[in-house]
């Protein structure tokens, strides 16, 4: 743990905007899958990184927090380096690339693979709050839908990716009934990870910087993917299983090794991946040449020691 | 006499009206849209409305199905669902409700009564999809069956209405509002824009479909043989007020107000 730099307020945020946002959290906790507009403020970093995450990071961490920081399931991607290190000089709280020890994981794109438990939170980076947007491009009208719950378009949306693609194509930010009352959008995720949303132990929260919408899922809510009786939601499956470290139900990213053709499926979790490892866990390319460079890759990013502040 | 007026079902038959309007009035500010409106429908009744532009058809078409506040008047719908409802007292909720399941809206501009970006069968089953059905199989054969019923060839059941013709996605905004049996249709100038040799077909398919399926219409447009062909009774504005009303061949051929004398001498003869 470092000591926060003492120019800044605790969190980056002052404190009456962090009252505001915790505001609007509270409503948004009180009405699963509503979002809940709020005066979002600019960050020191652009729109499309993570400010709206951040800010509702910002308001909820405290000094006896364990921060953990993903993008696409990574640690060690810049826009999670970059997060966590901002956090750990504004607030000097801990940070934690465990999925187990953290108590706040900030994320973009992912749930992470470790089932989280009761009193962790989860904090997604949404860039389009709305999932009517893309049938309905009026803000003022997608509005009164929510309120009238009027969801008919979104399966209009899902008949046409079967009438064209003969399947759902849909595979990120797939459209979710929350509490049986809001459509939500579960930011772009996965379709994958849909599953690990419903009736969930740990608080989800969600922050859209641009568009300056929070929207929440209380711990055990229910959150159904949309679907058709014929055509029931399913999530990505792989014929192989990791490279790395064999796991098989886990989502894999294809890593391209060289320039001629070759390539490794691995977690897209970079802790998960980890572990089973140092576990003894082994995939059928660890021991290849490529395979043992992508794991020293991912294991000599010496982040505790290397985000330091300069 | 047309083949419509055979159709026309006598008011006994049902002894509730579909829709009952009295003293019905809009302004825009100190200009006026429509005012002193009365009429009653009953089911399976077509009612034409004719006049110029700027008389105050369009306004009337509004006011009658919830789009536009009305300044005065009452519209009474009766619901098979609720009974008798106040149009414009009903929640918006059940209104639009309302708009997917009982009734049904086609526009002139057909760009503006369908959705662009999706494909003719999607079109068809967004009001089944909006009203529960979450059957894609029995979407899809019912969308079929309907592109069969307005004479749109199967295999573009897939395209996109931008691909279709002026007339093709005509018929398509038809299908798409007939889909889930509506007992009232309102239509804004059904054929304007359209060639006529397209726009006698599409008639043709519009008197079939509203006799077969008994449907009760309000139809609004400047044309005196759309009106002739579809409606079973007429009402003619002229600056916002109803001038003459009647059933259309007796307004058609003997009309009685200097402007609907106007009107009908006005028709070229081919």
């Amino acid at each position: 743990m470092t000591a926060p730099d003492p120019g800044v307020t605790f969190g980056y945020l002052d404190e009456q905007t962090k009252r505001m946002i915790r505001r609007a959290i509270l409503k948004a906790v009180a009405i699963p899958g509503y979002q809940v507009p709020f005066a979002g403020r600019e960050m020191p970093l652009p729109y499309g990184w993570g400010t709206g995450g951040i800010q509702v990071t910002a308001s909820v961490i405290g000094g006896d927090d364990v921060l953990k920081v993903i993008d696409q399931g990574a640690d060690d991607t810049t826009n999670a380096v970059s997060i966590r290190r901002f956090f750990r000089r504004v607030t000097g709280v801990a940070t934690t690339e465990h999925t187990t020890e953290a108590t706040l994981i900030q994320t973009r794109h992912r749930v992470p693979e470790t089932p989280l438990r009761a009193g962790q939170i989860l904090i997604y980076q949404v860039p389009i709050p709305e999932p009517l947007r893309r049938m309905e491009p009026r803000e003022t009208e997608t509005r009164k839908m929510h309120a009238l719950s009027d969801y008919g378009v979104m399966h209009v949306k899902l008949y046409e990716d079967i009438a064209q693609h003969g399947c759902i194509s849909t595979s990120y930010d797939y459209p979710v009934r929350v509490n049986g009352r809001h459509v939500m959008a579960p930011s772009p995720i996965p379709k994958f990870d849909n599953p690990k949303m419903h009736d969930a132990p740990f608080l989800q929260l969600f922050g859209a910087g641009r568009e300056k919408r929070i929207y929440a899922l209380p711990p055990y809510t229910s959150v159904v993917s949309l679907d058709f009786e014929d055509h029931p939601f399913t999530v990505q499956a792989w014929d192989r299983v990791c490279d790395l470290c064999g796991a098989t139900d886990s989502y894999l990213d294809e890593v391209v090794t060289d320039d001629r053709g070759g390539r490794l499926f691995v977690c897209s979790d970079s802790d998960y991946c980890t572990g089973r490892r140092a576990a003894g866990h082994r995939g059928p390319m660890a021991a290849t040449a490529a395979g043992e460079a992508l794991s020293d890759a991912m294991a000599a990013v010496g982040r505790e020691d290397g985000e330091a502040r300069p | 006499m047309t083949a419509a007026l055979a159709h026309a079902p006598t008011a006994q038959a049902d002894p509730h009206p579909l829709l009952d309007v009295s003293g019905l009035a809009k302004w825009y500010g100190p200009h006026l849209g429509c005012r002193d409106v009365a009429f009653t429908l009953y089911p399976g009744e077509v009612m034409g409305v004719v006049g110029e532009s700027g008389s105050g058809k369009t306004t009337l078409l509004g006011c009658l199905s919830g789009g536009l506040e009305p300044s005065a008047g009452r519209v009474t719908y009766h619901s098979e669902r609720w009974g008798a409802v106040d149009i414009h007292a009903l929640p918006e909720g059940r209104r639009r409700l309302l708009m997917r399941t009982e009734w049904g809206f086609v526009r002139q501009n057909p760009r503006d009564g369908l959705r662009m970006g999706v494909s003719a069968g999607a079109n068809i089953g967004e009001r089944p999809m909006a009203v529960g059905d979450r059957h894609y199989g029995r979407i899809r054969a019912q969308a079929l069956d309907w592109l069969k019923q307005v004479e749109i060839d199967q295999t573009r059941l897939d395209d996109r209405p931008a691909q279709f013709s002026g007339g093709m996605q005509q018929r398509l905004q038809i299908a798409r509002v007939l889909v889930n049996g509506p007992r009232l249709v309102f239509m804004d100038e059904p054929t304007g824009g359209l060639d006529v040799s397209v726009q006698a077909r599409l008639l043709d398919l519009l008197r079939d479909l509203v006799a077969r399926l008994g449907l009760a219409a309000v139809i609004v447009t400047h044309d005196l043989a759309v009106a002739r062909l579809l409606a079973h009774r007429l009402m003619v504005m002229k600056d916002g007020r109803v001038v003459e009303e009647g059933l259309t061949d007796q307004v058609l051929d003997d009309p009685h107000h200097p402007y609907t004398q106007l009107l009908v001498s006005s028709v070229l003869q081919a």
